[in-house]
């Protein structure tokens, strides 16, 4: 198992500057305690939702990199997602799915299919280049290069445990500032 | 593909006249999960639009998101839907576009009403209902039952984004394709 804010920090070693960061409850808590940048995408609203707002980033933002740190229970509710996003085939499009078997702000209660769901599979066979699975946070350090500069989209599972909690900070990801100041740095002229 | 007009009944929208607001408006992008009332008339002719790009998505909540994310970008879209797929997309229209307040434009085929009946007045109450759920919601709605109402529609989706708003227009006859390129 790999402790989420290890797997954060690795990803932070490799973010580039325009890169989009797209991320959801505890993994988005913890990133923006670990990563605090403009162009993380915080507002997705209703949960499930983070793949799609991540699609259309792509879309409008065709040249930059976009990451979505997507958790088990949100990605069971949109997995038609999966299909609509391999469709449209996005060339820099990292999907990370942190996958504990758990609604963790919810109570903690399992997930339907808890540990026996595989969604890289899924993703595969929803037309992803590619998806591989970690359970070692050495493996994933030592692909992590790759899998950002690979033809896209791309999934990454990670079998993962809590590290430090971080504070969940609500009143921030709902706010009007938090998405202006995306909007504002998405849209500058080298931003 | 031509449809006919009944005697007695108002005439319907006119798909070429709906697409030329869209593009007036600016909306490149049409997210949208197939719905009869719209698709002769409008889905399919935008399929082969080359100054569309459509998104088929599976689910309409999709939707909801892209067109949101889209926004930032300044590109402007349009979620083109059937009733049912507003109704099961309310939590992300409520969360995303309402308590957000982004502009997600939507267009909505009113499957079940008849060209002879209003929303309200319809049979259908999957049809009733829907004015006063958006209401509920203080989501603006404008309706496109003739061909008169077609010039609304771009207007509508300029005052959207200009002010950041969510709109929702009601689809209650199917527009009619006449064969020509917006």
């Amino acid at each position: 198992m790999i402790r989420r804010d290890f797997a954060l920090c690795a990803l932070r070693g490799l973010i580039k500057p325009r890169d989009l960061v797209v991320a959801v409850y505890q993994s988005c808590f913890d990133w923006l305690a670990l990563c605090p940048r403009d162009l993380n995408y915080v507002s997705t609203g209703a949960m499930g939702q983070a793949s799609s707002h991540a699609l259309g980033l792509a879309i409008g933002s065709p040249d930059r990199q976009v990451i979505v740190l997507d958790g088990d229970g949100s990605l069971l509710m949109n997995l038609g997602s999966l299909v609509t996003i391999a469709t449209v085939r996005p060339q820099h499009f990292l999907h990370l799915v942190f996958e504990n078997g758990v609604y963790e702000v919810n109570g903690e209660h399992p997930t339907p299919g808890a540990g026996k769901v595989d969604f890289a599979a899924m993703a595969i066979a929803a037309g992803y280049q590619r998806a591989v699975c970690f359970s070692e946070l050495g493996a994933f350090e030592a692909a992590l290069s790759e899998l950002l500069a690979a033809d896209g989209p791309v999934m990454a599972v990670l079998k993962i445990i809590p590290g430090v909690a971080y504070p969940r900070d609500y009143a921030y990801i709902h706010s009007e500032e938090t998405r202006e100041k995306f909007r504002a740095a998405l849209n500058r002229i080298d931003g | 593909m031509s449809a006919s007009v009944e005697p007695g009944h108002p005439a319907p929208p006119n798909g070429e006249a709906i697409i030329a607001q869209l593009k007036e408006a600016g909306v490149g992008v049409i997210v949208s999960v197939p719905d009869i009332v719209t698709s002769d008339g409008l889905l399919w002719p935008i399929s082969k639009d080359p100054d569309f790009q459509l998104i088929r998505v599976c689910k309409e909540d999709e939707g909801v998101s892209i067109c949101a994310a889209l926004s930032y970008s300044s590109t402007r879209a349009l979620l083109l839907m059937q009733q049912t797929g507003l109704m099961d997309s309310l939590n992300a229209i409520r969360a995303i576009a309402m308590d957000y307040r982004q502009p997600v434009c939507m267009m909505v085929g009113l499957q079940g009403k008849t060209p002879d009946e209003t929303i309200f007045g319809s049979a259908s109450y999957g049809v009733r209902i829907i004015p006063p759920i958006l209401d509920a919601m203080a989501l603006t709605h404008v309706g496109i039952e003739t061909d008169t109402d077609t010039p609304r529609i771009g207007p509508a989706i300029n005052n959207a984004y200009e002010t950041s708003d969510a709109l929702c227009f009601l689809i209650g006859q199917s527009p009619v394709w006449t064969g020509g390129r917006a």
